[in-house]
């Protein structure tokens, strides 16, 4: 089976800083991959270099059977991708539906080249809403929303652009172990639908229940890539976490 | 209301207006409305990427100015029709807004608005030295005293105030029309979250051109007819601190996110300023402008639309 996602040799430097030195990775079609790593180990800098918000300086990004390098990020939103943020970024002056709205309009509508009546737009955005528990405050502006809810906004919010591969970018950090199960499961649901999946997290229970594959990024270069099982007990790994 | 509908029914309140100043016949009142008219369009055209997409521009009075000069070149190059010189302002404002864009999009924040305040001080610098379009000395322009439409002798600053109240229309009708379509829903996501927006799709740097391009192009519409309005044309009225500060102020005072805030803004401070014009003194313009700002920064920092909104919501919520 040909790789959904095939990062080649990426490398990212602000200024003297090495963020990330060439790092390889595939994920497959369907796949649940974990992505995890020390804080400043370059998580966030390869997510940001896969979706376009930041340009990689060597290698390059395949995605989908073609090359995403030069490619502006809401050009690669239109390809497939879609991304939640570590810290939710809702639009505020919009209503939740309205939030959902925005990649319907733009990345849809764009993809698939045809108009939406403006009945199947408020039809989707309410599935959209149904999905993640927050129907009931369609009308409502993120501020309204707690922790939670404002992380399912996200997770709507990336879904509603009908993406190939979904990149959760810390979805459950600061929430407690029950909405933690409520994300998790959300995410799993997704995954069952056949998207690919790449979760970036710190919660490691989370991590180890949602993996298929794990990924260790520690200093801006991968360290392992495997079997969840297998890669927590590498030594690597071990010493990254621990400092032994 | 669709747009059509509220298209109509601007210009029938328009053709209202005129009818009853024309039934008035006041000179006075042609003059003072034909001021607010053009501070609605400017206000307006502000709004499409000051409020809608959240980039502050500082550099209004130049977008202004270039229309104005373009107008004067016209006049002494080859004299034509002021609505030609309407959309000729238009096109030159809009390009100089385009390229603008370009070069300064970029730029997020306070940069952005520096580099539009630096864009203004370089297009009077240019102008002060251009001699053809009357340089430091300015331009005069001999305003004719009527004008003959269809048989019918209309006195000009009639016309000029009817051709305002035109753009002022057309500006209202079409920032309503971005604020309704997909174009302002997109520019309400770069004004919420740049980075959000381009991750769900929106294609944050043309929406910007667009935007920055439609906002010269109205700024540089109010300034065409403005030389035959005043009659002598120099770079310090042209590009004057008042057009920069009131086409941001009013929008504020209004509210940014509705085309309705310019035009409450607009007809709040516009009316104040020429009634003080009157009464007390046209100096104390730019006084009642600060207090005004500083007043609404504190009782409505979202504009008078937004606290209507937030009182709105409040009610709905309790």
């Amino acid at each position: 089976m040909s790789a959904l996602l095939h990062v080649d040799n990426i490398g990212k430097r602000f200024y003297g800083f090495v963020a990330l030195d060439g790092i390889n990775l595939e994920v497959q079609p369907a796949e649940r991959l974990g992505l995890i790593g020390p804080n400043g180990s370059g998580k966030s800098t390869l997510v940001n270099c896969i979706c376009g918000t930041l340009q990689n300086e060597t290698g390059s990004v395949h995605f989908d059977g073609k090359v995403l390098d030069g490619l502006a990020a809401h050009e690669r939103t239109h390809r497939g991708l879609a991304r939640s943020f570590q810290l939710p970024r809702p639009f505020h002056s919009m209503t939740l539906a309205d939030n959902l709205r925005i990649p319907l309009l733009y990345t849809v509508r764009a993809r698939e080249g045809m108009l939406h009546a403006h009945g199947d737009l408020a039809a989707r955005c309410h599935e959209l809403l149904q999905m993640v528990g927050l129907a009931d405050k369609a009308k409502r502006l993120p501020r309204d929303l707690t922790q939670v809810e404002m992380r399912k906004l996200e997770l709507a919010r990336a879904m509603a652009a009908e993406p190939k591969l979904l990149i959760a970018d810390e979805s459950m950090a600061g929430l407690s172990h029950s909405e933690v199960d409520d994300i998790l499961a959300l995410l799993l649901r997704l995954n069952e639908r056949g998207i690919t999946v790449i979760l970036i997290e710190h919660i490691m229970s989370a991590v180890m229940r949602f993996s298929q594959r794990l990924a260790v990024l520690v200093s801006g270069k991968k360290v392992a890539d495997g079997k969840p099982e297998d890669v927590v007990r590498n030594p690597d790994v071990v010493r990254a976490y621990l400092g032994q | 209301m669709n747009t059509t509908a509220f298209s109509l029914s601007a210009a029938a309140i328009g053709l209202a207006l005129l009818v009853v100043a024309h039934w008035l016949g006041v000179d006075y009142l042609y003059f003072a409305g034909y001021t607010i008219l053009q501070f609605i369009v400017l206000a307006t055209a502000w709004n499409i990427l000051g409020g809608y997409c959240g980039y502050v521009n500082f550099g209004s009075a130049a977008f202004f100015a270039i229309g104005a000069y373009s107008s004067v070149f016209w006049y002494k190059f080859h004299p034509l029709p002021v609505p030609v010189l309407i959309v000729f302002g238009a096109v030159v404002s809009g390009i100089v807004g385009l390229g603008t864009g370009y070069l300064t999009l970029r730029l997020r924040g306070a940069f952005f608005s520096i580099a539009t305040l630096a864009m203004a001080v370089v297009f009077q610098t240019l102008v002060v030295n251009w001699d053809y379009v009357g340089g430091s000395r300015g331009a005069y322009i001999i305003r004719p005293e009527s004008l003959e439409v269809a048989g019918l002798t209309i006195n000009y600053i009639e016309y000029l105030f009817a051709l305002m109240l035109v753009l002022a229309v057309i500006a209202l009708v079409t920032a309503r029309a971005i604020e309704r379509s997909q174009l302002g829903y997109g520019l309400a996501t770069i004004r919420d979250d740049e980075l959000a927006a381009e991750a769900c799709g929106v294609p944050t740097l043309r929406l910007k051109l667009i935007a920055t391009t439609l906002s010269g192009a109205f700024m540089g519409m109010a300034g065409a007819p403005f030389p035959y309005y005043i009659g002598y044309l120099q770079p310090q009225s042209a590009f004057g601190l008042e057009y920069a500060v009131n086409s941001i102020a009013m929008p504020m005072i209004g509210g940014t996110t509705s085309w309705l805030g310019p035009l409450i803004g607009t007809l709040l401070l516009g009316s104040a300023q020429q009634y003080a014009t009157v009464t007390i003194s046209s100096a104390v313009n730019l006084l009642i402008v600060g207090l005004m700002l500083v007043a609404f920064v504190i009782i409505a920092p979202n504009g008078l639309i937004g606290l209507v909104q937030e009182r709105l919501r409040a009610r709905r919520r309790s």
